[in-house]
């Protein structure tokens, strides 16, 4: 028969605690300085470090594009696989494996573009495998092109009277797709990137997270109304499950629903909560005003981060199937 | 009309009782939803039972449901029975069932002259003749008068013999097919019992079904003791070889793939996951994989076969067997994952059940094109082994071998089969899993001194550390590799020498091949060369040449990369070499670039396989022309 040794190499064992070193290549990443990816590579190394997973039961999979690059500079198993095909790869190793914790990491193009179809059937699947989505509305690996979350109007590269196609919205996609637990964060705020990934691995099943990223080099402040100090309270509504959605400055605003529209009411000074407000409810039997909220954007309204939904379905993979 | 013995060559019909035919082929005919595929099954079984050597051949209306009684809706299933030797399914129809106009104007081209046809007269109606685009009727215009036809009322028959029974007028219908086995089994004899045993197991859910099918083969049956037509039943020569004890089962090229699949695992000690996506002709693979119970048989149907490649690839990084089946088509999509799995180095069985092409082709009918997109549809220098199947049973053989190079030199395998191998069937015996080869894996890794492209040093391969191993943690990709590290290297002379080292990885596993095997001896003047499903009509037609006692022997690869290395001696040992492919000429491309040999090619695309026939003929005029 066959010899399947594996001989444990010495100091294998997990430090005590584990700190996100450990979970790092020592591999210089060479994001441009200033890329939101570092970030997100914090954020996700300081996640591993708190999930109690042995390194060796990490899996960072990834497709292609600069957000790709991203398995290298950990220190777990990663693959990086071919242009928007990482969920296939993904669900393979899910699947002989399901005692592993695997990470997919794409980018717009990577996931929205080439590989939707992929993003779209690893969705619906609700396979136990968690997918970030570094979405920065560009090309950057081939410098500068549109992608399918860019903007109308932005002039790119590839579209230098503007992009004249309508972008897709990733959370919308996501939701739409089916997928149990959908998530948005910002590239800048690594408590909330943390808490959320973190919450994504406690999630059974499948786990999709928006990251708004900033690419300093081809489209820098894409997010800068949602991130920057100066704006972010008006721009950016951060979701508390069971709370009603404030935001604003001392968060006096609230959102409120019109005959089926979303608006925003401001608060008198000292004026209460209204009953009529809009709670967050990740767990709502369908996703109808999470698909609004996810639609939410300046300059109208603030855009939505947070877990967006959040429920039990069956697991592709673990659950038995159905007779 | 003249009681008739047999179609085949006898030498005085009328005077002989009992004849024993070398060998016979027989056609059950009739409409897709007459159960000809039951019948003609269970025959080529009990045939085989009997010591014969079988082989089968299905043909599926190319419509899921044609309307009734047209052209278009005919299925047939050609059963070829008798001694050893026999390696196709028939170049032509010895006997054929017709259970309506249809059929029989379909196969009447494919029927020996003097032929015999048992047909069903009661469906010889005004409206069925008019459907099967008869003008007239066959059976009165004189237009058969070539062969020996046997008017049967088999629906007539059936209906009466079922009389009584709570079935439905479309029921009754179907059991003709039981009249017609019944029939035949008495005229080349087989064991009632047998079949008996066999209808109560098959039909123990519905016993009405069961009682009416009785009923039916018995009134087909007692027709031929009865009916004067056949003096006395035939006899057909067994194979004298002793058979191992075994189970044995008519195994197609498909569902011999599958079993391969899984027992290559097995004997490996690994999970085997399939990532499939249906494609005609190689869906059953994926359908036989998705029956089995067993936690470590893993089919997944993806959404694409761009995704059932890229999940195989992602099984195999996580330490299974990984593999995935599809056709041509599915192949040119698979070609950017290939690459990965050649630059990651994992282990990968990947199936191409050939079609004919280009494009969406002809999905039903049968060819070997893909051979060239296999050795080299895929950009970049990605040198990667192909095999090929001879036989339906063969394929059990092919993936075991392609399982055994992928895991020993840890390498995505391509393994072709094809539409004629697929549907084709022989009766096999599976293997016991002791008796399969050893498989050599590359998991014995120490985390002290792991990289993940640190070679060994015989086969070349790179270890094979998957995650939940600790402390080899490593990341791997289609970036290319640097050296032992496998970290991504852009250096010049780095990639010169991984090109060269993949290269010489692959070319290495024709080390462990056997000795090249020529049938028919090394001496032969002409040798007749081929690969894959052409195997039967080219070993049939060498033993036919030599029986006439030409100088011709015959090879057929099963590695066609990297080829044999005794392969270019092999050839030139021969004055001249004849490639025979069911394509333009890609293998006899290929072998002329490699040995500098002027070899001659015989090639047909018609998407049906070559006859004998064609092959004696074409051999017969090449041996003219040779000095």
């Amino acid at each position: 028969m066959s010899q399947t040794t594996v001989i444990p190499a010495a100091t294998a064992e997990l430090p005590t605690p584990p700190d996100r070193a450990h979970f790092l290549s020592g591999t210089a990443p060479r994001w441009c300085p200033g890329c939101g990816c570092f970030g997100v590579l914090k954020s996700l190394t300081a996640t591993y470090a708190r999930l109690g997973v042995p390194r060796e039961r990490l899996v960072t999979i990834s497709g292609i594009g600069c957000t790709s690059r991203l398995p290298y500079y950990t220190g777990t198993y990663g693959f990086h696989t071919l242009h928007g095909r990482a969920p296939s790869v993904a669900l393979g190793v899910k699947l002989v494996n399901p005692e592993l914790s695997v990470w997919v990491i794409s980018g717009d193009g990577d996931a929205l573009a080439i590989g939707t179809n992929h993003t779209l059937h690893l969705l619906r699947r609700n396979p136990d495998i968690k997918m970030l989505l570094l979405n920065n509305q560009i090309y950057g690996l081939t410098k500068g092109q549109a992608s399918p979350t860019s903007p109308l109007g932005l002039v790119t590269r590839s579209t230098p009277y503007g992009v004249a196609d309508a972008p897709i919205n990733p959370v919308n996609l996501a939701l739409a797709a089916g997928a149990s637990f959908v998530a948005r964060v910002a590239d800048t705020n690594g408590a909330m990137m943390e808490e959320v990934f973190a919450a994504a691995h406690a999630h059974r099943g499948v786990a999709f997270v928006e990251v708004l990223l900033n690419c300093v080099t081809f489209h820098d402040g894409a997010y800068a109304m949602i991130t920057d100090k100066d704006t972010r309270d008006e721009y950016a509504l951060a979701m508390c499950p069971g709370q009603p959605l404030l935001y604003g400055k001392q968060q006096r605003k609230v959102l409120v629903a019109d005959n089926g529209r979303i608006l925003a009411l401001p608060l008198a000074e000292g004026e209460a909560v209204p009953d009529q407000a809009l709670r967050h409810d990740p767990q709502a039997g369908d996703a109808g005003l999470a698909q609004q909220l996810a639609l939410m954007g300046p300059p109208d309204l603030p855009c939505a981060l947070g877990i967006f939904r959040q429920v039990q379905a069956p697991v592709y993979g673990l659950d038995p199937k159905p007779d | 009309m003249n009681p008739v013995h047999a179609a085949v060559d006898l030498p005085d019909p009328d005077l002989i009782q009992v004849q024993t035919l070398d060998e016979i082929t027989v056609k059950f005919a009739g409409d897709s939803g007459d159960g000809i595929q039951l019948a003609g099954q269970k025959f080529a079984l009990l045939a085989s039972a009997a010591g014969e050597t079988v082989r089968t051949m299905p043909d599926y209306p190319a419509e899921i449901r044609s309307p009734v009684g047209t052209l278009g809706g005919v299925s047939g299933f050609q059963v070829r029975t008798g001694s050893a030797g026999i390696h196709t399914p028939g170049d032509r129809i010895d006997l054929l069932v017709a259970l309506n106009p249809a059929a029989l104007r379909t196969n009447l081209p494919e029927l020996k002259a003097n032929g015999i046809v048992i047909l069903d007269e009661s469906a010889f109606t005004a409206t069925n003749l008019a459907k099967a685009g008869y003008p007239g009727n066959p059976l009165e215009d004189g237009s058969l008068r070539d062969y020996r036809v046997f008017p049967v009322q088999i629906g007539k028959l059936t209906r009466g013999a079922l009389k009584g029974l709570a079935l439905s007028t479309k029921q009754t219908t179907r059991s003709r097919n039981f009249f017609a086995l019944g029939l035949i089994c008495w005229l080349f004899p087989r064991p009632r019992a047998a079949v008996d045993e066999w209808i109560e197991q098959r039909f123990a859910a519905t016993p009405e079904l069961a009682k009416a099918n009785h009923r039916a083969f018995d009134a087909g049956w007692n027709y031929g003791e009865t009916a004067e037509y056949f003096v006395s039943p035939l006899h057909v020569a067994t194979n004298q070889r002793m058979r191992e004890a075994g189970v044995y089962r008519l195994v197609t090229g498909n569902a011999a793939l599958a079993k391969g699949l899984v027992q290559s695992a097995r004997r490996a000690g690994l999970s085997l996951f399939l990532g499939g996506y249906p494609i005609t002709p190689a869906t059953e693979v994926m359908q036989e994989l998705s029956r089995y119970r067993d936690p470590d048989v893993h089919m997944f149907q993806a959404e694409d076969e761009i995704a059932a490649i890229g999940s195989a690839i992602g099984a195999a990084f996580a330490g299974a067997l990984g593999a995935t089946s599809t056709s041509g088509p599915g192949l040119s999509l698979m070609g950017e994952f290939l690459n990965l799995a050649v630059i990651a180095e994992l282990p990968l069985v990947v199936i191409d059940v050939q079609r004919a092409g280009p494009s969406t082709g002809i999905p039903t009918k049968s060819e070997q094109a893909d051979l060239l997109q296999a050795l080299h549809g895929r950009h970049g220098e990605s040198p990667l082994p192909v095999l090929a199947a001879a036989t339906p049973a063969d394929c059990f053989a092919t993936v075991v071998e392609a399982s055994r190079i992928a895991l020993r030199y840890m390498t995505p395998v391509v393994v072709l089969s094809d539409l004629s191998l697929a549907s084709g069937a022989e009766v096999w015996r599976e293997p016991a899993l002791d008796e399969l080869p050893e498989f050599t894996l590359h998991r014995s890794v120490a985390a002290a001194d792991f990289k993940p492209y640190r070679r060994d040093p015989e086969t070349l391969a790179r270890p094979w550390a998957v995650p939940g191993d600790p402390g080899m943690e490593h990341v791997i990709g289609g970036l290319e590799k640097a050296g032992e590290s496998g970290a991504v290297c852009y250096e010049a002379e780095n990639h010169a020498a991984m090109v060269q080292l993949r290269h010489d990885k692959v070319a290495g596993i024709a080390r462990d091949y056997p000795a090249t095997a020529v049938h028919g001896g090394t001496d032969a003047c002409l040798l007749l060369l081929g690969w894959g499903s052409t195997f039967g009509a080219i070993r049939e037609a060498t033993d036919r040449l030599r029986q006439r006692g030409r100088s011709v022997a015959c090879l057929h690869l099963r590695h066609l990369n990297p080829l044999p290395h005794d392969l270019g001696e092999a050839l030139r040992r021969h004055r001249a070499v004849l490639v025979i492919e069911n394509n333009s000429g890609q293998l006899w491309q290929q072998l002329r670039a490699e040995y500098l040999l002027d070899l001659q090619r015989l090639n047909k695309v018609q998407g049906t396989a070559f006859r004998i026939a064609e092959i004696v003929e074409a051999t017969e005029s090449l041996l003219e022309t040779l000095p």
